[in-house]
């Protein structure tokens, strides 16, 4: 509790710098708009208005609020106008690529370790590939992928999975290769076989480095599902290209906040089963 | 040489083990004899560098000689592996921080392909063997250091191989712990009757544990002297003060020094 005061004068001060900027940015608007219809007005005239625009540039945060409520909790959960609905379409398409991704990785990872050509030829392709910037390859991907059949969820899946093999595929690297040389020598010495070794040593060793992978890549598959879903008539992703096409920013900034929102309940998720498996495990007190 | 007609346990004929490196080839091991017959307690100490565990590790397998022959139990030390002729103790106790107590002992006998029942049974004889009754649920970090390397003698144990070799088990560990372990190591190779192979770079250890004491020295790794000890099996820590235990002590330190000497 004693971060409670912290947290709240934060975000009170941010509160407070948006409503500045929204009356700022906003207030343009309204004196065109009187301009147009010949009125004169003064600062105090327009500045309730400021903070109620339909299509504001920057939605105050009652705004913003009201547009999340009312998406959240306002519609049917299966309308096309519930928040819901579009974030539950993209958590599907999350967490489907995530599961390809995660298994990917630690199958890469397994190759890697055990493979000294894959150990010298994988690893500089899977950095290139997180080099070229998603949002330029996302459309590509789609456009190939569904030309393949696939349906939505798989197109999002497989850029979801693009992103978030890598993570995994690095930290298990590291994990797999975590267990001393002595460890190892010591499953020798009971002529344990590669898979024993793999299977009794390499992989309990990895587990903490897998969940801070699971953590990264959980969160990048989240971005993958929402870039995956611009050309898509449904989800987060959609929901917020429709926004920008009409200009509601209201409806975008409620789709941005449900996107957090998901992510942090993502990330809080993979951590607890973290700690939970740790526990058991006896590598957390 | 005292005991011909026991079984010879381990024989090492001319040995050599030369490691390749960057740097070109690193002699370890050269010419070493050895015959090490069942039952006995066998010391290999000298200054790092000596090939003491490098030899060890010979025996287990983990290395493998270049020229001369190396057999356990008559047979290579592959093959022994295989027959599971020893168990291995390393510097640090290793014990898997996922697994409990248990679970570590276990872990060569899941792999070995005993039955559950089979495991338990050897679980609770060798818990009991180095006297850790009732720690079998709990995980390595709730144990002492003393504690942990006992349980991981007891994980060499569990598969009942008649070799032990012990690459400075107790190293790590603080002198009052090391007493105390050697004391219960004394006591287990009485109970047992194992062949123990011992790594130490202590000569009081390799005095009061061993029956035979291989001191070997550097550049290249050789044997310089083989001592056969004259203490009786019975020894308390007090015969630590003995005139019989300071004069053996006494040419282990000259074995020591004169191979320093010829090494420098």
């Amino acid at each position: 509790m004693k971060s409670l005061g912290p947290i709240l004068t934060v975000l009170m001060v941010i509160f407070a710098f948006w409503y500045l900027m929204a009356i700022k940015l906003n207030s343009q608007w309204e004196y065109d708009q009187a301009v147009r219809a010949k009125v004169e007005v003064g600062f105090w005239d327009i500045l309730p208005n400021t903070m109620q625009q339909k299509k504001p540039v920057l939605p105050a945060p009652h705004q913003v609020l009201t547009g999340l409520w009312d998406g959240l909790a306002g519609q049917p959960i299966t309308s096309k106008r519930s928040l819901v609905y579009h974030a539950w379409i993209t958590l599907s398409g999350t967490i489907y690529g995530f599961v390809i991704g995660t298994a990917m990785g630690i199958l890469l990872a397994v190759g890697i370790v055990y493979n000294r050509a894959m150990d010298l030829s994988v690893m500089p392709w899977a950095i290139a590939s997180q080099m070229i910037p998603i949002i330029a390859i996302a459309p590509m991907l789609a456009v190939v992928v569904h030309a393949l059949g696939a349906s939505a969820i798989v197109t999002k899946a497989v850029i979801s999975a693009y992103l978030s093999f890598f993570p995994v595929l690095v930290g298990m690297v590291k994990g797999l290769r975590a267990p001393e040389q002595m460890q190892i020598d010591l499953l020798h010495t009971y002529s344990a076989s590669k898979t024993e070794i793999l299977w009794k040593l390499r992989f309990p060793a990895s587990v903490p480095f897998l969940f801070t992978s699971l953590q990264v890549g959980i969160a990048a598959s989240l971005v993958g599902a929402i870039v995956g879903e611009l050309n898509q008539p449904a989800g987060l992703g959609a929901r917020l290209l429709q926004g920008t096409y009409h200009g509601l920013t209201v409806h975008i900034w409620a789709a941005l906040i449900v996107a957090s929102l998901l992510a942090a309940i993502l990330v809080k998720t993979i951590q607890g089963f973290e700690r939970i498996t740790l526990v058991k495990m006896g590598m957390r007190k | 040489m005292t005991s011909v007609k026991s079984k010879i346990v381990i024989e090492a004929r001319d040995v050599g083990l030369t490691f390749e490196t960057k740097d070109g080839p690193v002699v370890a091991l050269k010419d070493v004899n050895l015959t090490v017959t069942e039952g006995e307690f066998v010391s290999f100490i000298g200054p790092s560098g000596c090939g003491k565990t490098t030899f060890l590790r010979a025996i287990a397998a983990l290395e493998h000689p270049t020229s001369g022959s190396l057999t356990v139990n008559g047979l290579s030390p592959d093959a022994a592996r295989q027959a599971r002729a020893y168990g291995y103790v390393f510097q640090a106790a290793g014990l898997y921080p996922w697994r409990t107590i248990s679970g570590n002992i276990k872990l060569p006998l899941e792999i070995m392909g005993f039955s559950p029942a089979a495991q338990a049974e050897r679980l609770s004889r060798v818990l009991s063997l180095v006297e850790l009754e009732g720690f079998g649920g709990k995980f390595p970090w709730q144990l002492s250091g003393g504690m942990q390397q006992r349980a991981s003698i007891a994980r060499a144990l569990a598969f009942d191989a008649d070799i032990l070799l012990m690459d400075e088990p107790f190293g790590a560990l603080d002198e009052i712990v090391r007493d105390r372990l050697n004391e219960e190591l004394l006591q287990l190779w009485a109970r047992t009757e194992k062949t123990i192979a011992f790594v130490t770079h202590s000569i009081p250890e390799a005095v009061f544990l061993s029956t035979k004491i291989v001191v070997m020295s550097p550049r290249p790794g050789r044997i310089t002297d083989v001592i056969d000890s004259p203490l009786p099996k019975e020894r308390p820590l007090n015969i630590r003060d003995s005139q019989e235990f300071i004069d053996i002590a006494q040419r282990v330190r000259e074995g020591l020094r004169a191979g320093h000497a010829y090494g420098d």
